[in-house]
């Protein structure tokens, strides 16, 4: 393998190993997962749960080894955060949820050198 | 709590608007936003003030910033809100007590690294806050001169955001006091220096008296700038209450580096005869800046080469002239500075210089003469009290070792003189008999009948209007005060006379 395919193969690791640790986060708050990737031509959601309260939340995880290249949050811009909206609506009409209420979320989750991790969990962004 | 809230000073002119700063941070993607009309300089604090506070070991809230510069409705410009911005957010951010700058006034520029940077308008921004009953103000360490003026204010000098916060949070740590600095600019400027030319001498005497505006005509290198340029020297110190006026004048102008706050001296502003009429009244897009005319208010305005002067330029000096106040329209509003000086015109007798004596030399036309000095005519010069004319310096006066009287000297008979007037002038409201109007020249400071005969003449004979008769009458106050007496004489009003129809052929 290439260099330059490694470091694409350990971001790979460190995306799932995030999606994986904010899914479980949203277990132990009672949400229950109904997808995960869910791609089309667009783009992708990571992760789409409901809630105690029957809202569709969707969730764009950040993961980040380092903050050399700033919080993972403000790597999410308008332009961004317009697309999940449209992701998001794109989900809700292909499973005929149209018309329920949902958030738009996002979560950071910072691994540190020692292998421990922080969780920042935005509910409704928009 | 995710709210801050700290008091900064937006200025439109002179005036001071005591603006709120707000700053809410609430949950969402982390992004700022900076609202109440601010231009150019002050969109991007944003970056300084993050850049500061990193640097300065605080953290910057990663989440939504929404920053408010109240009233809405003013607009507001420059990098003065920085420190307010930057204090407000860190309240908002848990990170300082808001009690530790609340009815506190803060002003002041950010750099990167977290220095506390100087700007323009400090003392008129402070004046304003006092006004508005802010016991403590908050200052940069370069603004501690002007500061320190206000005795009746807390004031406060800081060096960095470091040094300021360490203050606040705990009490320890002291501000920079105000350096103390001479209240007399050095000069080595001294009416010893000029050589001969009497008449002009008595000419600047008799304009720092009575605040006669004053035209010096004569050949180049006869001695007219060295002339102006030492009218300030005998003219009477500035009072407290003017030297506050002057330094915040050149505070909102950024001119102070050129001069010390506590300056007693008045100023003088010499413009370049290419000045443009913003630059002589006073203007601008976004900070409205006073002008050459301001700068020079309780002082001297020099104007060299006149006559080369562009077209009109010298005319906007005639609403200032009249009212001691030029007031500027725009979009923000009306503003109005104050604009009280002595106008001193120096001129060339003709294009090419020489045509002084008996006009050898000279290579200009009778009628490029004519137009030459025509520039100055009209209007204007009918507000101009004194025309002298400037001799070339002889082998005499330029061979003798003994020196001119000094502006010491001069100085004491100005202020004598200046006494007498305020005396007699006393409860009705003006000091300089430049001021009087013209309806107490025909009742109670009318000079005696031969002199008003001698005047009546003149104007039977059409060589004086009304308004030069007025004018001649309230020179030959300033003599008689000069001399001593106690009305003027038939002697007083002549020499006045040809003082003011003097130097013009």
């Amino acid at each position: 393998m290439t260099g330059a395919q490694v470091r694409r193969s350990r971001n790979r690791q460190i995306g799932a190993f995030g999606e994986a640790t904010i899914a479980s986060y949203l277990l132990t708050r009672n949400f229950e997962i109904v997808d995960r990737n869910w791609r089309i031509k667009e783009g992708e959601i990571d992760l789409i749960a409901i809630d105690g309260g029957g809202v569709i939340h969707f969730v764009e995880v950040k993961t980040r080894s380092s903050l050399a290249f700033g919080d993972p949050l403000e790597a999410i811009d308008r332009v961004k955060a317009r697309r999940l909206q449209r992701l998001s609506l794109a989900w809700l009409a292909t499973h005929h949820h149209l018309g329920r209420e949902f958030f738009i979320d996002v979560a950071a989750v910072l691994l540190a050198a020692d292998g421990s991790h922080t969780i920042d969990y935005r509910e409704n962004i928009l | 709590m995710s709210l801050g809230r700290c008091i900064s000073m937006g200025l439109v002119g002179l005036a001071g608007n005591t603006v709120i700063v707000e700053v809410d941070i609430s949950d969402g993607l982390p992004h700022y936003n900076l609202l109440g009309l601010p231009d150019a300089a002050l969109n991007e604090s944003r970056d300084r003030v993050r850049a500061a506070l990193t640097n300065s070991n605080e953290s910057w809230p990663n989440r939504k910033v929404t920053v408010s510069l109240s009233p809405a409705w003013l607009p507001k410009s420059g990098s003065s809100f920085d420190l307010a911005i930057a204090l407000a957010i860190l309240v908002a951010h848990g990170q300082l007590a808001q009690e530790s700058i609340d009815s506190t006034l803060i002003l002041g520029e950010l750099a990167l690294d977290g220095t506390i940077r100087g700007v323009n308008g400090v003392l008129p921004g402070l004046i304003a806050g006092h006004r508005d009953g802010i016991a403590r103000a908050i200052i940069p360490v370069a603004n501690i001169g002007e500061g320190g003026l206000l005795e009746a204010m807390n004031v406060l000098a800081f060096a960095t955001l470091a040094d300021l916060l360490l203050f606040l949070r705990t009490g320890t740590g002291v501000s920079v006091s105000a350096p103390v600095t001479s209240e007399h600019d050095e000069t080595f400027l001294d009416f010893e220096d000029v050589a001969g030319q009497s008449l002009a001498r008595f000419g600047a005497e008799v304009a720092a008296t009575g605040g006669h505006h004053l035209l010096l005509i004569g050949p180049p290198g006869a001695g007219k700038t060295m002339i102006a340029s030492r009218i300030p020297t005998i003219l009477p110190a500035l009072t407290s209450d003017q030297t506050l006026e002057v330094t915040a004048l050149h505070s909102v102008a950024g001119t102070l580096s050129q001069r010390s706050p506590m300056s007693r001296m008045p100023p003088i502003v010499a413009p370049h005869h290419s000045a443009t009429r913003v630059s002589m009244v006073g203007g601008g897009t976004h900070m409205i800046r006073p002008g050459a005319c301001s700068l020079a208010h309780h002082g001297v305005l020099f104007i060299d080469e006149a006559p080369e002067c562009a077209a009109g330029i010298l005319d906007s000096l005639r609403q200032p002239l009249e009212s001691g106040t030029i007031t500027i329209a725009r979009s923000v509003g009306n503003i109005t500075f104050p604009s009280q000086f002595l106008l001193v015109l120096a001129a060339n007798p003709c294009p090419c210089g020489k045509f002084t004596g008996r006009g050898l030399g000279c290579s200009c036309s009778s009628l490029q003469v004519r137009r030459y000095l025509g520039k100055l005519s009209g209007p204007l010069m009918d507000r101009i009290d004194m025309r002298i004319t400037v001799e070339p310096v002889g082998r005499t006066d330029i061979a003798s070792t003994e020196l001119g009287e000094s502006s010491a000297v001069i100085a004491a008979r100005v202020i004598a003189a200046r006494e007498i007037a305020g005396q007699r002038f006393k409860g009705r409201g003006y000091k300089l008999n430049s001021a009087i109007p013209a309806k107490s020249l025909r009742t109670d400071f009318k000079p005696d009948r031969s002199a008003m005969n001698f005047l009546h003449d003149q104007l039977d004979r059409q060589q004086l209007t009304a308004r030069g008769l007025h004018k001649v009458i309230r020179l030959s106050w300033t003599l008689t005060d000069l001399a001593g007496r106690n009305q003027p004489t038939l002697e007083d009003v002549m020499k006045a006379y040809s003082l003011r129809e003097g130097g013009i052929s």
